[in-house]
């Protein structure tokens, strides 16, 4: 080795690389050069507790919770040459007043520990503040499991508090808006609501007023918090304070099974969490994906679940017998179906599906419609507005997979030739896949009235389904496994959270045994990731991937050339310094 | 100076050297801008325009001027904290916001001599590069504003305010913007915010230093009212020559507020660090009032640590260190520093042993707790804890082992804030405890078992 490379100090190497060194808890480790502490701590695998912090906001730094040590090399008098020790670091001279970590940048052979003295006395008076004018209501508290008050009181706090005095009362119980309920007592004024109103939703209605310990959160007067994107202040709320009317008092966190999958409210697809109890969904959360919906959801996507607990859900199999409809079995249903359309003529038959269904689900479209001999198959199209944040103007959710998946560049071009066949006569079959025709498909009663076979899969009892000679009674998005295609060109994966009601089906299954009832052919996709495998196999786009490689966040296998607004704005955010994004 | 004539009954103590006070209490003396003129005044902002800005700034650093507002910061350094690439605006703010408890200085230089402030902010703005300035007034000198209004306009109507002030192509512009009685508004990250019409939330340092993202996320230097007139003198005597006043790191002069137990209370001008402690209260401040003793000094604003007049305090060292009485404590900024307290905003609170050391504690924690902005943690709930416990020890409902939690909620408040404030509430209390510990167990029972209103009720189903 030559004697330039043995000098090389981990000052010089980490600098070649955009990185700085820091030693955290005693180890040293590289971060990329203006990493905030907290952050440089979080890939050292040492948690900072905090409230007020988060990456997607700007940094008060007004909690104080999250007060570090922090020491730097000793500062060099003029001509004085640094000394390395035998590991080419500085020795670092700690300074005796604790730093906040959430908004410090790291600096090279910068110290930061946690866990000294005064640190953790730091952690212990901070709490003790916290708690002092708290009501410790946490029996009748909704966050409570989920509350980083609880946490890190049982983690940094005392035990006891030496709190004797009155606590200060403030308003309680307060509706700000709608959806959403405050709490002033249990408030710890760590001002993300605050922030995110003005920030995120561009709709700064929340503000503080009073001072001191009186100090309050509260919405403008005359105004109310009614931005659809209010409730993610309840999701960013770490105590109480702020609560979800859909929610609260519905059940206690410890309760609920998280499952990670994605909204299919819009073209967007925003990860989501879908909590549950027994078949039960208590409420949706949006999931970090810095991708797709950064941490945030509307509030009319999050609330859309409440008609899949409902009762007017199909649970089985239906048969319509001198115009009444009768339960039956799955295979009766299926081979009366496939019996019934052998008696039409591949042109008078068409298929409308769906592009709420999954990648897979039209994959099997496409073969049950290449079975049945028809080219008339289409998609339904829903377009709004764009919100110019998360809600695209396409609100179905997988119209880039139906693109994709039928090789069609406009899947829904045919929807009306099919409205006008059924008009005339000339189509007399129609199979309704997911979708309610006498909604956005644009079918009137009457020209349901007109067909002579109308076989339709949902979820809901609806006109379509009243019509329907034949009901398959199918899955909701919560209870199905699957994938879709975002606006954007992201593969993203469904979990289900829970399973269909009664004798509903997932929906892949359903079509593979209706594919089946009508070829006569034995099954030979046993699962939903062959299935996947086969349409990977087809699809170009597709190749290569599986749905276990999707994974929680998705893959992005193509490029639209679409944009989701509100990442760009953060995106533009990020390079001003103003978040950690 | 020598002819200057003062009103009757007002006339300054020999001790005192008259410089930016000269007008204060003057026979014959209005805040018109033909007297000030008559007296020569703007002279200096003549001078200063054919000055180099940087030149300038070298005169103020070379005065060794420290910052009168509280914490003593050198003025000549901080304007060079302005990035030297800037682009954005510069802002010029002068902090009027006096509300430190003791304080009472600016308010007579606005209210008597605005034209000397607003002389020395158009040469500190020409200085700096700003072309507009702030003069931010707390909201109750409700006179001062409309003194200064005027004082404004009279400027401007000659030439001295607006655009190409005196033929020289700079331009500045003076408002005057009054705040809404908060005292956080004197911290200058607050008072900025305040500026930019939010809630004075002290912003974090790092990144806010005001020097390079104040105002309008633009450099910004803030100065207090007194800072900003000695300018004026600075430019008038040389940075040299008014370095000569006072002592070595502690130049100039310096108003002193003295209020509370002595026979003359007022506002002395002083050379600095030239007076001590015991003249300043025994000779110019004509000692206690008959038949008491002097207990208790706060020096420099109520934030100050409180100094026992039967102290002794161990200052310097090496071959410097030496024991010194509170009386021998030097009036300037290292001294009260090296005490244990700060010189700080000037205004010198003083005590004699009428006064129960509990009231005064309970005071002071009533001023903070109602002045915390409310924005952080300790200071926050802290503030008003110390409040509600002292509460109880003057009205005789507190235990001994409340005295120490007190004391420890103090320290737990201190250095951990946004701001200063919390430095501001907790060393009072730390200090007075520190210091008469036994007075105030003595006015606590061993029988007290205080109960909150709530432990009382819950106690009730027990």
């Amino acid at each position: 080795m030559s004697d330039t490379e043995t000098a090389k100090l981990p000052k010089d190497l980490a600098a070649d690389k955009g990185m700085v060194n820091v030693q955290i808890d005693g180890t040293w480790i590289q971060v990329p050069r203006g990493t905030r502490m907290i952050e440089a701590c979080k890939i050292a695998g040492v948690e900072v507790p905090h409230y007020c912090y988060h990456p997607k906001l700007s940094s008060p730094g007004n909690c104080r919770m999250c007060l570090v040590q922090m020491g730097m090399p000793p500062r060099l008098a003029p001509g004085q040459d640094p000394e390395y020790n035998d590991d080419g670091y500085q020795e670092i001279g700690w300074m005796p007043r604790p730093v906040i970590a959430c908004a410090n940048t790291v600096a090279e052979n910068m110290g930061i520990s946690t866990k000294s003295e005064i640190v953790t006395k730091c952690r212990e008076g901070v709490m003790e503040f916290m708690l002092i004018n708290h009501p410790l209501d946490c029996p009748i508290c909704d966050q409570a499991g989920e509350c980083r008050l609880q946490e890190f009181s049982v983690e940094h706090g005392k035990s006891e508090s030496r709190f004797k005095e009155d606590k200060v009362k403030k308003p309680k119980n307060v509706q700000i808006g709608p959806r959403i309920r405050l709490d002033d007592e249990r408030c710890i004024m760590c001002s993300r609501c605050i922030r995110f109103m003005d920030e995120v939703a561009d709709e700064p209605v929340l503000g503080f007023t009073e001072r001191g310990t009186h100090t309050t959160v509260a919405v403008y007067p005359g105004r109310e918090l009614d931005n659809n994107y209010g409730l993610n202040t309840v999701d960013l709320c770490p105590v109480g304070a702020l609560t979800s009317n859909d929610f609260r008092f519905q059940m206690r966190t410890w309760f609920l099974k998280e499952t990670k999958t994605i909204d299919v409210n819009c073209a967007t697809g925003a990860n989501i969490t879908v909590w549950t109890r027994g078949n039960k969904i208590f409420r949706i959360t949006p999931r970090e994906n810095n991708d797709v919906n950064s941490n945030w959801m509307p509030d009319s996507h999050r609330l859309n679940f409440h008609h899949i607990n409902d009762g007017a859900r199909l649970t089985e199999p239906m048969v319509k017998v001198d115009g009444q409809h009768e339960a039956t079995s799955w295979q009766l249903a299926l081979e009366g179906a496939a019996d019934a359309l052998k008696q039409f003529d591949a042109k008078e038959i068409a298929v409308i599906a769906s592009a709420r269904q999954t990648n897979e689900e039209l994959f099997l479209v496409r073969a049950l419609a290449a079975e049945l001999e028809t080219e008339a198959l289409s998609i339904v199209e829903r377009i709004g507005e764009s919100d110019g944040k998360l809600i695209s103007a396409d609100r179905n959710p997988n119209t880039t997979g139906a693109k994709l998946v039928w090789q069609n560049a406009k899947p829904a071009s045919q929807l009306e030739s099919i409205r006008e066949g059924v008009r005339k006569g000339s189509i007399k079959a129609v199979i309704a896949l997911g979708e309610d025709l006498t909604e956005e498909a644009g079918f009137s009663a009457e020209d349901l009235e007109k067909l002579e076979l109308l076989i339709s899969s949902n979820i809901l009892a609806n006109p379509t389904a009243q019509a329907s000679d034949i009901v398959l009674p199918g899955a909701a998005f919560s209870e199905k496994r699957g994938s879709m295609v975002n606006i954007t060109g992201r593969l993203q994966r469904l979990n289900n959270a829970c399973v269909p009601p009664g004798d509903a089906r997932d929906d892949w299954m359903l079509l593979r045994d209706f594919v089946l009832a009508i070829s006569g052919e034995a099954n030979s996709i046993p699962t939903l990731e062959s299935l996947f495998n086969a349409l990977a196999e087809n699809i170009e786009e597709f190749q290569g991937q599986t749905l276990s490689k999707i994974g929680d966040l998705g893959v992005q296998i193509t490029e639209t050339g679409e944009t989701i607004p509100l990442l760009e704005y953060e995106k533009a955010r990020k390079e001003r310094g103003e978040i950690v994004g | 100076m020598s002819e200057v004539q003062y009103l009757p009954g007002k006339e300054p103590h020999p001790r005192e050297y008259r410089m930016i006070f000269k007008n204060v209490d003057r026979a014959g003396w209005d805040p018109s801008i033909e007297c000030y003129m008559n007296d020569g005044g703007y002279d200096q902002l003549k001078a200063a325009l054919k000055m180099d800005p940087i030149a300038i700034r070298e005169e103020v650093k070379t005065s060794g001027l420290r910052g009168r507002g509280g914490a003593g910061f050198p003025t000549g350094v901080k304007w060079g904290f302005i990035p030297p690439n800037n682009t954005k605006p510069v802002y010029l703010i002068c902090n009027c916001d006096e509300s430190e408890p003791g304080t009472f200085k600016d308010r007579y230089i606005v209210h008597q001599d605005p034209h000397q402030l607003i002389e020395g902010m158009v040469i500190s703005a020409f200085s700096v590069g700003a072309h507009v300035a702030y003069i931010y007034i707390r909201e109750e000198f409700p006179a001062g504003a409309e003194i200064l209004e005027t004082a404004i306009e009279e400027a401007r109507a000659k030439g001295f305010l607006g655009k190409d002030i005196l033929g020289s192509g700079f331009d500045l512009e003076i408002y005057v913007h009054r705040g809404a009685g908060a005292y956080i508004c004197g911290e200058e990250t607050g008072l900025i915010e305040s500026l930019e019409g939010k809630r004075p939330y002290p912003r974090i340092k790092p990144p806010y230093f005001p020097a390079a993202l104040g105002l309008y996320m633009a450099p910004t230097i803030v100065n207090n009212v007194e800072s900003l007139c000695h300018v004026k003198h600075i430019i008038e005597r040389g940075g040299e020559e008014y370095a000569k006043l006072g002592v070595p790191r502690n130049n100039g002069t310096r108003i002193l507020c003295v209020s509370g137990d002595v026979k003359k209370p007022g506002y002395y001008e002083v050379e600095v660090g030239k007076l001590t402690m015991g003249e300043l209260l025994n000779d110019i401040c004509g000692g206690p009032k008959d038949g008491r003793t002097l207990k208790a000094v706060i020096p420099g604003g109520s934030s100050a640590k409180i100094l026992r007049c039967d102290e002794t305090y161990k200052i310097g060292r090496g071959d410097d260190a030496k024991e010194i009485s509170f009386w021998d404590i030097d009036m300037d900024f290292d001294t009260v520093a090296a005490c244990g307290s700060m010189a700080g905003s000037g205004g010198v609170i003083v005590m004699d042993d009428s006064r129960k050391i509990s009231w005064v504690l309970n005071n002071l924690n009533h001023f903070y707790a109602h002045e915390s902005c409310g924005q952080c943690t300790p200071c926050r709930e802290g503030s008003t804890w110390m409040k509600k416990i002292s509460d109880r020890i003057v009205s005789g409902k507190a235990n001994p082992e409340d005295v120490k939690t007190l004391e420890e909620v103090a320290y737990q408040i201190d250095g951990r804030t946004v701001c200063a404030f919390g430095e501001a509430s907790s060393w009072p209390v730390e200090a007075i405890i520190s210091k008469f510990r036994d007075e105030l167990v003595a006015e606590t029972s061993e029988d007290n078992e205080y109960k909150s209103a709530e432990a009382l009720e819950q106690m009730k189903y027990l």
